[in-house]
């Protein structure tokens, strides 16, 4: 059945998507008894929906600006995972960060450095694989139930190879405020390699939580990360989301998170981009009941001749739900930014309240960005307000700090700071946030200097 | 201090100053009045080290020193400092973190010590009590969300801790009311020496009221067109500047 699904795409892409499918049946011959579980019936119809469309590509609406034919094109190996030790374990770890934490290794949950203290009674803080194959009711409920891979490639094709990844669940009424931190980190290993993280948070009835998401990588190689999240809020549970992404400047990464908000429950994502050579990060939002609050801001940091593409979703499919999204992006060198925030108002979602706000600021004459706020309302009684701003740094803020005796390299730096710290300053965690501002400033070649700020 | 000669300057093609004379010494209060667009900001501007402003003639001595040559920061650094008219709302960056970067660039630059978190917030405490500052201005955002008094006060505030040579005030009693006024003409007072200068930029006499200047000049179409002493700006309150455009024009 599979290989009949893959007769149209293959004629494009015959032997791209041949790589996959032959990885996935030895994937499938890994699985031993598992094979026949429900779980695995998705994954099939999956691969098969994979096999069928291949790849987009830039003929695509959805992908008109990223053309992912360097990650379809690229080889691939299946091996085992590098080696970590445990001061690089150390060194990925937000400082003064106490969290339990959970850690895959190029894409393998590394039971070693995981540290799980202490988890709400009923609920889960584990690897998903183990949730579901000691048959845990919410990781069985949940998994792939939200993200529809029947309309993204790279859904279809993590949801085929659905095995691991981070599971958390919080239970009604539980306010689990020590954060959970999961780390998926790349060692320096020379095969380049496909890692399919998936990752399953559910926070039950008036419950919260923190969880940060992590990709780094030890050394600049090669290799592919396509991740899928999904986050489910029952009513009244509040959710901040952190996603921190350092891969490696030769990696790929795309991440799909998709969330999934019940009657008066908030979502918070922060999602800060700075690694990658290719990066698409997919926000997917859906209020399923009234009175939601849904927070997305991002920030992106590009040079060189990284692409990193942002893509938002908010569907306000319900009445009486605000959104509040801030995106903003820093591209120097010549890279290139993409932003796409699609807001839905549904018929029934009166008094909807959305407000967009997507800026970049442009520290190079060779960087670009291509952005595109997409509203779509269908109610009436609703407030909608979206802007875009693409600009250089202010040449009046600069002689301003510079008529004050700071130099221009420093003037340029504390204003390019200001402007990101717009977006650090909304994360809860302290030490995440301070971890952030020291990557900023970092990238900030006067960085040192700029401490204290 | 200053000397400049024969400063000829335009933006975009547009030729805004014409030929510009002026001295200062130290210890001097030297006024530059004139109508609206005569080119008073531009000079200040040009002082500064705008790039916006292209110098097409003349020169400029500072101590010495050929200014045109130095960048923006140096100039500061070498104790040139200008209270903008419209001073920048810089988000993100708040005014104690600016503060200690500036005033640690311009003491590095003189061979001084960077000041440690104590003695520089102890200074700092004591220049905000010259300009009765609330303190929590400090912590907030650079002239974010500032009033218009709020400012020019903080213009005056940054002076203060950066200590300079030549100071050009820019039209800094617009939009302030007269207790501002006051408060902020006290300020720049007590912070003049034997060793400094100040060049105060403005369209009306009210502020000469407070800082009283040892010479007036007028400015009109890009030129001095006649200095005199305080006494001058009484008179061009009363008179206006139309008298002088006219004399200009016969001496044409």
């Amino acid at each position: 059945m599979v290989e009949k699904a893959a007769k149209p795409a293959g004629e494009r892409q015959g032997a791209q998507i041949e790589q996959y499918l032959s990885a996935f049946r030895s994937f499938e011959r890994g699985l031993n008894g598992e094979s026949a579980s429900p779980i695995h019936a998705v994954r099939k119809e999956a691969i098969a929906h994979f096999a069928s469309t291949g790849f987009p590509t830039t003929h695509d609406e959805e992908w008109r600006f990223t053309d992912v034919q360097p990650i379809a094109r690229a080889p691939y190996a299946a091996g085992t995972p590098g080696t970590v030790s445990a001061a690089d374990i150390a060194r990925w770890t937000f400082a003064g960060l106490d969290a339990n934490r959970l850690v895959f290794v190029d894409g393998e949950f590394s039971e070693r450095f995981s540290t799980v203290r202490s988890v709400p009674s009923g609920g889960a803080i584990m690897s998903l694989a183990r949730a579901l194959t000691s048959g845990d009711a919410a990781a069985l409920r949940h998994t792939a139930r939200h993200a529809r891979y029947d309309q993204d490639a790279f859904t279809a094709l993590n949801t085929g190879f659905l095995r691991d990844g981070a599971f958390v669940h919080i239970p009604d009424g539980v306010s689990w405020d020590e954060p959970i931190y999961v780390l998926y980190l790349a060692t320096g290993r020379t095969v380049p390699f496909v890692a399919h993280p998936r990752n399953l948070f559910v926070a039950g009835r008036n419950s919260r939580c923190f969880v940060v998401e992590r990709y780094a990588a030890l050394a600049e190689n090669s290799y592919f990360t396509n991740a899928v999240t999904e986050v489910v809020l029952a009513e009244g549970a509040v959710v901040e989301h952190d996603k921190v992404q350092e891969e490696s400047l030769n990696a790929f990464h795309v991440g799909s998170a998709h969330v999934s908000m019940a009657a008066k429950s908030n979502y918070t994502s922060n999602s800060f981009a700075m690694g990658g050579a290719i990066v698409r990060n997919n926000i997917t939002s859906v209020m399923e009941g009234q009175g939601v609050e849904c927070t997305l801001n991002g920030l992106s940091l590009s040079t060189g001749r990284q692409h990193i593409d942002n893509h938002t979703t908010i569907d306000h499919a319900t009445a009486h739900c605000n959104s509040h999204e801030l995106y903003k992006s820093i591209l120097d060198g010549s890279s290139r930014g993409v932003f796409n925030g699609k807001i839905f108002v549904r018929k029934d979602a009166q008094k909807t309240d959305a407000k967009q706000t997507n800026k970049t600021l442009l520290l190079s004459d060779l960087a670009t960005i291509d952005t595109k706020p997409q509203l779509e309302i269908f109610a009436d009684d609703v407030k909608c307000t979206h802007g875009a701003t693409v600009g250089y740094l202010d040449a009046e803020a600069v002689f301003y700090l510079r008529s004050r005796g700071i130099g221009i390299e420093l003037a340029r730096d504390i204003l390019t700071y200001a402007f990101a710290s717009d977006v650090t300053g909304r994360v809860k965690i302290e030490p995440v946030r301070a971890a952030l501002d020291r990557l900023i400033l970092k990238q900030l070649h006067e960085g040192r200097r700029l401490e204290g700020l | 201090m200053l000397e400049i000669k024969n400063l000829h300057a335009s933006v975009n093609g547009n030729e805004i100053l014409t030929g510009v004379h002026l001295k200062v010494n130290a210890g001097e209060v030297h006024a530059i009045m004139g109508p609206n667009g005569s080119g008073k900001s531009t000079l200040a501007q040009v002082l500064a080290g705008r790039e916006a402003y292209e110098v097409t003639a003349g020169e400029v001595r500072y101590n010495g020193k050929d200014l045109l040559e130095m960048s923006p920061e140096d100039r500061a650094r070498e104790g040139i400092f200008l209270a903008f008219q419209y001073p920048v709302e810089i988000p993100g960056v708040s005014n104690t973190y600016f503060l200690k970067a500036a005033l640690n660039s311009v003491r590095k630059y003189r061979g001084l010590a960077e000041l440690d978190a104590v003695d520089f917030l102890a200074m700092v405490k004591q220049k905000m009590g010259i300009l009765e500052m609330d303190k929590t201005l400090l912590s907030r955002p650079v002239n974010e969300g500032f009033s218009g008094g709020e400012k020019k006060r903080n213009e005056i505030f940054q002076m203060a801790v950066l200590d300079p040579k030549l100071a050009i005030l820019d039209e800094t009693d617009s939009g302030l009311d007269i207790d501002a006024l006051r408060i902020v003409a006290d300020g720049v007072n007590k912070l003049r020496t034997k060793e400094n200068a100040v060049v105060v930029v403005t369209h009306y006499q009210r502020l000469l009221n407070y800082i009283v200047p040892d010479v007036v000049h007028v400015l009109v179409e890009g030129r001095i067109v006649k200095s005199g002493p305080k006494e001058l700006a009484l008179e061009l309150e009363e008179r206006g500047y139309d008298w002088l455009k006219e004399e200009e024009q016969v001496k044409a």
